[in-house]
């Protein structure tokens, strides 16, 4: 059974900005369709006792102290920076879109 | 921009229209280090020296979880009549912005660590309206973009954007109202008494220093029209980051006439984020809401659930401070003012000035009389905040005790006050360097009063004649005459003594 549309797998590429041809977003839908049904199976065997798990370690409250410790120098922030000036990343206009 | 848009004035449309108001509030807390990362959080940092590899989304770096920001977001939830969770976990939000490095903003999603609250707002004339709250979440803030060329710094028409990650990782928490109804005609008011009930709130209980002007605090207003109260809710609009008080209740004036004047000519509201223009007071739209807003939400795999204990909670519960409007109450009680000179107190932005001032030894009143006449005057026409006075309450204080002491007089008083707030000094020092005190020697007086009879022959022959009428003419003579540094009551005494 197809549950995942080409129209699907288009928009999700788009929003995660991967630019995918017409045949890899065919080949994608039939893939994810695959996964999907996997997990659909498990679905079905998870009874309501069973929950669900985010995470696979059995911790929570993994907590820092609030105490600073050194940042990066400057240079190091900045030698992953297409370009930088001011002490800043200099990134190419930004449309409208926030 | 300048696009003429048709508005209905504000009174017209709530003949036709019930505004519902829905409220965002951010605030940053004033941890020392970010949510995740070590680095130390300081206001106006050279830009990016306040980084880690957390706060770049270098590969491989894995964020933690400042405990202080989890202590600070519980006692906010328990400020606001909250429900802490037992249990929440951390969720990735995704969006691509450069803004934003790692590609997703780590916050909460399908749980929240306070939920289901409620807090009671007084509005400028004493009512109190209740806003439900829906949630209170943590969340990290993004970096700095500034947009050079274009004009005004704006977006559009921008060439290129520097980017200072110094922000990006600092905790806040976001608070979600329920959709606030029944506010009617007051929704302006009701949204802007609201957020200023939370700024208050955040600075009692040390949690950030909510400067306004900072973005320490920032609201998204959303609103929306119905036909009447009994109407289903209408669609909304997001107004993103207003970020001052007057802002507020001007947005959501702006958009309940821009709304009123789509509807009235049978269109339809799109939902979407709107901008918000300072200058002009209006609103520009934004972004759609629908593709835009599928965040794609996940649980962050690189960070485990956090389960306050309850006796975490009931200990920060026991050690929250007296709350902002539980203080109101006492300080009116103690000061003994009237319900309308406490709300103009309270309006004005006097209650800490007034309370240090008592605190340092003056009465309720005397505080009040300075605060509230000569100061706020003064802070009118400078258009600043009375807090913002190059005046501390001990010098208020101070002053008030040379008044009481009889050193000098209110004329005199309010002179030295001058001089205070151009830089002078304290009002001792302010004092006496002007040479301001009081006349108490006989001598120089009874020589001004001899003048004074002496240039009004008329007057000073009535006196004698028993006609104490005039006696005025010659105190205020007297008080020309030592450039108002005479005790009135003293030259009168004496100017009797004189004609007898």
């Amino acid at each position: 059974m197809s549950t995942i549309s080409r129209d699907e797998v288009a928009r999700v590429a788009a929003l995660a900005r991967i630019d995918l041809s017409p045949d890899e977003v065919t080949r994608l839908a039939g893939e994810l369709d695959v996964i999907v049904d996997a997990i659909a199976q498990v679905s079905a065997v998870a009874t309501p006792e069973v929950p669900a798990t985010s995470h696979p370690l059995p911790l929570t409250n993994v907590y820092r102290e609030d105490v600073p410790e050194p940042a990066l120098p400057v240079e190091d922030v900045l030698a992953g920076a297409p370009e930088a000036l001011d002490g800043r990343f200099l990134v190419p206009q930004i449309l409208g879109e926030d | 921009m300048s696009a003429a848009v048709d508005l209905v004035p504000f009174e017209e449309a709530l003949k036709r229209y019930d505004p519902v108001i829905g409220l965002e509030v951010h605030v940053e807390l004033g941890t020392r280090t970010k949510m995740f990362c070590p680095a130390e959080v300081e206001f106006g940092g050279e830009p990016n020296t306040q980084v880690t590899p957390v706060s770049l989304g270098l590969p491989g770096a894995l964020p933690v979880v400042n405990r202080t920001a989890v202590e600070s977001a519980i006692k906010i939830g328990l400020a606001l009549n909250c429900q802490i969770a037992e249990s929440c976990r951390f969720a990735r939000k995704n969006y691509f912005y450069p803004d934003n490095p790692k590609n997703f903003q780590t916050s909460q999603y399908d749980e929240p660590i306070a939920f289901d609250g409620w807090l009671d707002v007084e509005l400028e004339d004493g009512e109190i309206f209740r806003v439900e709250i829906e949630r209170a979440h943590m969340e990290e803030d993004a970096g700095k973009n500034t947009h050079v060329g274009g004009t005004g710094g704006r977006i559009q028409g921008a060439e290129y954007s520097l980017v200072d990650y110094n922000r990006a990782g600092i905790p806040l928490v976001e608070i979600v109202t329920r959709p606030i109804t029944g506010a009617g005609e007051r929704a302006p008011e009701v949204a802007r008494a609201y957020v200023h009930a939370l700024r208050d709130i955040f600075r009692t209980l040390d949690v950030s220093e909510a400067r306004m002007e900072r973005g320490n605090v920032r609201a998204d207003v959303n609103l929306s029209l119905r036909a009447t109260p009994d109407s289903p809710l209408g669609t909304r609009t997001e107004t993103k980051n207003v970020n001052s008080f007057r802002s507020i209740e001007r947005a959501v004036r702006y958009e309940v006439s821009r709304q009123a004047a789509v509807l009235d000519a049978s269109g339809t509201i799109v939902q979407e984020t709107r901008h918000w223009h300072e200058d002009t007071s209006s609103t520009s739209s934004g972004r759609p809401k629908s593709d835009a807003e599928d965040y794609r939400y996940f649980p962050e795999p690189d960070l485990v659930p956090v389960a306050p204990s309850r006796d975490w909670v009931e200990e920060l519960r026991a050690a929250l401070p007296e709350l902002p409007a539980e203080r109101r109450r006492r300080l009116h009680a103690e000061w003994g003012y009237a319900d309308a000179e406490m709300r103009d107190v309270v309006n004005a932005g006097a209650l800490d000035l007034i309370e240090a001032t008592v605190a340092a030894g003056t009465s309720a009143a005397g505080a009040r009389k300075w605060w509230m006449g000569e100061l706020a005057r003064k802070a009118k026409s400078d258009e600043v905040e009375l807090a913002d006075l190059p005046v501390t309450p001990a010098q208020i204080s101070e002053l008030q005790g040379l008044v009481d002491s009889g050193r000098i007089n209110d004329k005199l008083a309010r002179q030295a006050l001058e001089g205070v707030l151009a830089g002078e000094g304290d009002p001792t020092a302010v004092v006496q360097a002007r040479g301001l005190e009081v006349v108490s020697d006989d001598g120089p007086l009874l020589e001004a009063i001899d003048a004074a009879l002496a240039a009004q022959p008329d007057i000073a022959d009535k006196i004698r004649g028993g006609n104490l009428g005039p006696v005025g003419a010659i105190i205020g003579a007297v008080m020309k005459a030592t450039r108002g540094q005479a005790d009135a009551g003293r030259v009168r005494e004496l100017v009797l003594e004189r004609v007898s």
